[in-house]
């Protein structure tokens, strides 16, 4: 069984993904974000390959990528810091980055040797699906590896399902049509997640973009499994000398 | 599975190997209904009607077909100029916004967002958008709203608001990462007009199919010059490609006529400051299309260079990708320094002074070899007057 599965298995409520992207804030502190990250309460990890156009993403992540990429950060270096990361990390490990990278890294080897390493899952905001069933699906699949796709408030229930029956691992669910950190306030997320609870998804439901605290982490887990927090923690990490003092203060506000 | 020509993508977008739709799920709603709705849109006759008279009337089109004479002698061949630099706005970029605002109204989206390098499409945004009593927003990296202020002031006195592109290079891939963002963060009531054959599926074939009108007009313009409608070569420079899409449209699937893109060499192919993405680029994906890319070992977009702002993307259109790929394309380039005397030497002997990304076409013409008899279709795509501080310099 994955190691998602068994941890939605063992929690089905209030279940926190913690994003940080890998080499950030500096090049080496990727294990100790990922310790820290684990000793505090996240459940899973998922770690932001950092690349030059991110599309997806709000000016603290891309800013956060501008850094680690200054660092000096790559897939090749990230695989090498993540190599011995099992022998401490016992939470899922995510991968969450653009298409790019990976495709110059190799699609194949990318997965082969992030499933080696010990990663859990992939998240390629944009891999579109009929590339993913044509293509790209099956090697994530034959790896081992567990693919999340993202669904919005804009995307319809059609959709929604088809982008379900692919995703094996949870569903990431945008809490409001923008980028990553943006202010909008979650406007009709109730609503939203009410929908995706009342179709009976076959993943649990993990919501995103917009959690930032303890209220935004409360309203997104009543209705959903759980929610991922990236751009509040990313920001609470900057400047910081101490990893684990920061990441610990910033988790129990989240989780008290 | 459709039938794929050098003209027309498949289904999903692809041109061979290149094109497709790799966008995150948040603008996967707009670019859908575009998807399904842009060729009908394009086909009606009611929509037909109003494009062609918006580019007769208000685009000053048919642009000539003009017999370069004095060029002609000089690299002893036959030049022909298609006009586009006659375009109102200067430049072959409005036959795409006349052509996106219209299809925008039948969308019904009450704003609308581009990007620009030099600036020339952001003014052929701003200008439809006034037309058409819309809101405008138009990103531009921080670096060349300070290098392109002439053209920064005409969208302004247009009512566009311009927003500085702060992020990364701060130049035409950073002003597109904001648009793109913009888009996603307003999915409702917003249109992106995109300036170039690139984004993802189906911005390449839209904005190819509005420009289309450059090669639709070549052809029986030629015809009525000299008898034939087929040219033997048909020449044009390469950023992104929307005025060698447009002239190479209605050639595309006529084996017999040679297509030859001009990229920018920058201070050289080889200089680490170039511009030429067919010959240092690499499949990748940007801007939510597979085409070729300038990128790193790594995967990281490399920042592009050359003199002029409108080549200076580190991608190039998925069609053009194709045409280089397959052979059916003919891909040159030409330097900095090239380009500016390419310039200068079309000034004195036509009495036309052409843009900076244009007079990189015509700088080839000294190094690729015409017979006396073969036809050379050059697409003149915008005027030079935005360049002047360059060419002053150069004076």
């Amino acid at each position: 069984m994955s190691r998602i599965k068994d941890l939605f298995e063992r929690k089905s409520n209030r279940v926190l993904n913690v994003y940080c992207t890998a080499g950030y804030p500096q090049l080496n502190s990727t294990l100790d974000v990922m310790k820290a990250l684990q000793d505090n309460g996240a459940d899973l990890i998922e770690l932001g390959m950092p690349y030059s156009d991110p599309l997806a993403d709000g000016p603290v992540i891309q800013h956060s990528s501008t850094i680690a990429l200054a660092n000096g950060m790559t897939i090749e270096t990230l695989f090498a810091q993540l190599k011995d990361a099992r022998k401490e990390i016992n939470v899922p490990i995510i991968l969450m980055g653009y298409m790019n990278p990976v495709l110059q890294y190799g699609f194949e080897r990318f997965c082969k040797e992030a499933a080696a390493v010990g990663v859990d899952g992939l998240i390629l905001p944009d891999l579109p699906e009929y590339e993913f069933e044509t293509e790209y699906g099956a090697i994530i699949k034959a790896n081992g590896l567990d693919f999340i796709f993202l669904v919005t408030p804009e995307t319809s229930e059609e959709r929604i399902k088809k982008l379900d029956s692919l995703s094996t691992g949870f569903l990431y669910a945008v809490s409001s049509s923008s980028t990553t950190g943006s202010d909008k306030n979650m406007t009709d997320v109730n609503a939203y997640l009410q929908k995706l609870k009342a179709m009976q998804l076959n993943n649990p439901v993990l919501v995103g973009f917009g959690i930032k605290d303890k209220q935004t982490f409360d309203t997104a887990c009543a209705h959903a499994n759980g929610a991922i927090i990236g751009t509040a923690y990313i920001k609470a990490l900057e400047g910081t000398n101490n990893v684990a003092a920061t990441t610990k203060a910033f988790l129990e506000g989240v989780l008290k | 599975m459709m039938e794929t020509t050098y003209q027309k993508p498949s289904a999903q977008g692809y041109y061979g190997k290149f094109g497709g739709a790799y966008i995150p799920e948040m603008l996967h709603r707009n670019v859908e209904e575009l998807q399904s709705r842009y060729l009908d849109i394009m086909s009606d006759a009611a929509f037909q009607k109003e494009f062609r008279a918006l580019l007769k009337d208000y685009v000053g089109r048919p642009t000539p077909l003009f017999y370069a004479k004095r060029l002609s002698k000089q690299f002893n061949t036959n030049i022909w100029l298609k006009r586009e630099d006659l375009c109102h706005t200067g430049a072959h970029k409005i036959n795409n916004t006349v052509g996106q605002i219209l299809l925008a109204e039948r969308l019904g989206k009450k704003r609308i967002i581009a990007e620009t390098g030099a600036g020339q499409h952001g003014v052929a945004t701003a200008t439809v958008c006034a037309l058409k009593g819309v809101e405008c927003i138009v990103y531009m990296g921080e670096k060349d709203i300070e290098r392109q202020a002439p053209n920064v002031a005409r969208m302004k006195m247009l009512g566009a608001k311009v927003v500085p592109a702060t992020s990364g290079s701060k130049t035409l891939k950073d002003a597109t990462n904001e648009a793109i963002r913009d888009w996603i963060n307003n999915p409702n009531d917003t249109h992106y007009i995109i300036g170039s054959v690139v984004g993802p599926h189906p911005y390449p074939d839209m904005v190819a199919k509005f420009q289309s009108v450059i090669s639709e007009e070549m052809r029986w313009q030629l015809k009525e010059h000299t008898g034939t409608d087929l040219p033997t070569h048909v020449m044009a420079c390469v950023g992104g490609g929307s005025n060698a899409a447009g002239a190479f449209y209605h050639f595309l699937d006529e084996l017999s006529v040679q297509l030859i893109a001009v990229e920018a060499a920058g201070h050289g192919v080889n200089s680490g400051m170039s511009a030429a993405t067919t010959q240092l680029g690499k499949p990748g994906i940007l801007h939510g299309s597979k085409s070729l890319l300038m990128q790193t070992a790594d995967g990281q977009v490399v920042e592009p260079h050359s003199i002029s702002a409108g080549l200076d993307y580190p991608g190039i259109g998925p069609m053009h990708a194709n045409l280089f790929d397959s052979g059916r394309g003919i891909f040159l380039s030409a330097t900095d320094e090239e380009a500016l005397a390419a310039a200068f030497e079309v000034s004195k002997l036509e009495g036309i002074i052409p843009a900076l990304e244009t007079a990189h076409a015509f700088a080839v013409l000294h190094n690729h070899p015409f017979k006396t008899d073969d036809q050379v279709i050059i697409c003149l795509s915008g005027r030079g007057d935005k360049d002047l501080a360059t060419y002053m310099n150069h004076l």
